[in-house]
């Protein structure tokens, strides 16, 4: 779904670790309603830019990533 | 003795009044449609659907949105991730003229007509009205002749004049709820006040645009009124979106509206507004699904925002384009008027 190299260490959707609690609900919208807004790796908020086609996430730490189409 | 009142059935009542006569339902008539049971749903869509085709026409109006300005808002509108006032993780940003140029060639891309720049904030300030004025500019040198619509909050007369100037044949300006329920959704501005920006609207000329969300809280009857004040309106177009309960918002944890009541309120609305553009909107992934969007589209909807909305992601375009071939509804033609 998504371009962009990196570990993926918290939820784009809630901003938390994955690895803790569960994040079913986050997945049920992450990429189908909503952008990330939290960066994988830093869990920093993320500036999203969402155009009819695509969006993309830009963290100030580790760069942009946007949609597939 | 007296014999029980003859029960009168609101469809029957409908399919003269509003079918026959194009004369939209009473509020205490949409009322009554919003409390029809489940079984009845599909009589009701198809009486909508009747009703839209012949008062509106076979013809499907597409459009894509943009959000020019995201975030950061004053307001404190509580079904929005964009205001500033809530803990939501939508930061602010400002999309380029080249990026919103892009935007309107995707758009037209996909055979919509209209193409709706979107901001926001409680009303432009001359840095956006600047912006705005460049983007059109930009799109139009690019060759795009695609109808452009703005959502900039409430105007001054002057600001009104300035969008006519520019081209803007649409504004959009959702009254979102009933007025009883407003005061619930926002705190930092009055029904009132939306009502005023859209009088000055259609005064100037400028199609008016105006319809809300579904599922903040509001009664039936808080529904039928809102039905019945955007009909009074006269509104060109009613965008019907269904909450998406985003995070941060007071409105979080509210449920997602469910198929069914979602289906009656479309068909509902449609009643009451035999011969408005009734626009899918945001939320419809959520409550519909794919099956359900069919069922709006066949239950009086005649208008679709394609593509993603403002800070949410909607379907591919091509598969709501898809569907549109395979019920065969043809896609309104540039400048061509419903």
């Amino acid at each position: 779904m998504t371009t962009g190299l990196g570990a993926v260490t918290y939820c784009g959707f809630c901003g938390k670790e994955r690895a803790e609690g569960d994040h079913t609900a986050c997945a049920s919208r992450l990429g189908v309603i909503d952008p990330p807004r939290f960066c994988a790796q830093c869990a920093r908020r993320m500036v999203v830019q969402v155009t009819p086609a695509g969006w993309t996430a830009t963290c100030s730490r580790h760069g942009e990533i946007a949609s597939a189409r | 003795m007296t014999a029980a009142p003859e029960q009168v059935d609101v469809l029957g009542v409908a399919r003269e009044q509003v079918l026959e006569q194009g004369v939209g339902l009473s509020e205490e008539q949409v009322l009554e449609v919003l409390r029809l049971p489940d079984e009845r749903i599909p009589e009701l869509l198809e009486l909508a659907h009747a009703v839209r085709m012949r008062w509106c026409g076979p013809e499907v109006e597409v459009e894509g949105i943009v959000s020019l300005k995201t975030g950061g808002c004053p307001e404190d509108c509580h079904f929005c991730s964009q205001s500033g006032q809530f803990p939501s993780p939508v930061r602010s940003a400002w999309l380029d003229i080249p990026g919103l140029v892009k935007a309107a060639r995707q758009t037209a891309a996909t055979g919509a007509t209209e193409f709706c720049i979107v901001a926001a904030v409680r009303g432009p300030d001359k840095r956006l009205l600047s912006q705005v004025r460049d983007g059109i500019k930009a799109i139009r040198e690019d060759g795009n002749d695609i109808q452009i619509a703005c959502s900039l909050g409430m105007l001054t007369q002057e600001q009104v004049d300035e969008l006519v100037e520019m081209g803007v044949h649409r504004y959009n300006h959702n009254l979102e709820t009933a007025r009883s329920h407003f005061p619930n959704v926002v705190t930092t501005h009055s029904w009132e006040e939306r009502w005023d920006t859209l009088k000055m609207i259609r005064a100037a000329g400028m199609e008016v645009c105006c319809g809300g969300i579904i599922g903040m809280g509001e009664t039936l009857e808080q529904r039928a009124e809102f039905a019945v004040q955007l009909a009074e309106l006269e509104p060109d177009e009613v965008p019907l979106n269904f909450l998406i309960p985003n995070p941060g918002t007071p409105y979080e944890n509210y449920p997602v509206v469910e198929g069914p009541e979602a289906l009656r309120t479309v068909g509902a609305f449609r009643l009451a507004l035999p011969r408005t553009i009734l626009r899918f909107a945001g939320g419809r992934e959520l409550t519909f699904g794919d099956l359900g969007a069919k069922q709006g589209m066949l239950g009086g909807v005649n208008a679709i925002i394609v593509g993603n909305y403002l800070t949410n992601l909607g379907r591919p375009a091509q598969q709501d384009l898809d569907m549109l071939t395979e019920l065969s509804m043809p896609i309104k033609e540039l400048s061509k008027t419903l």
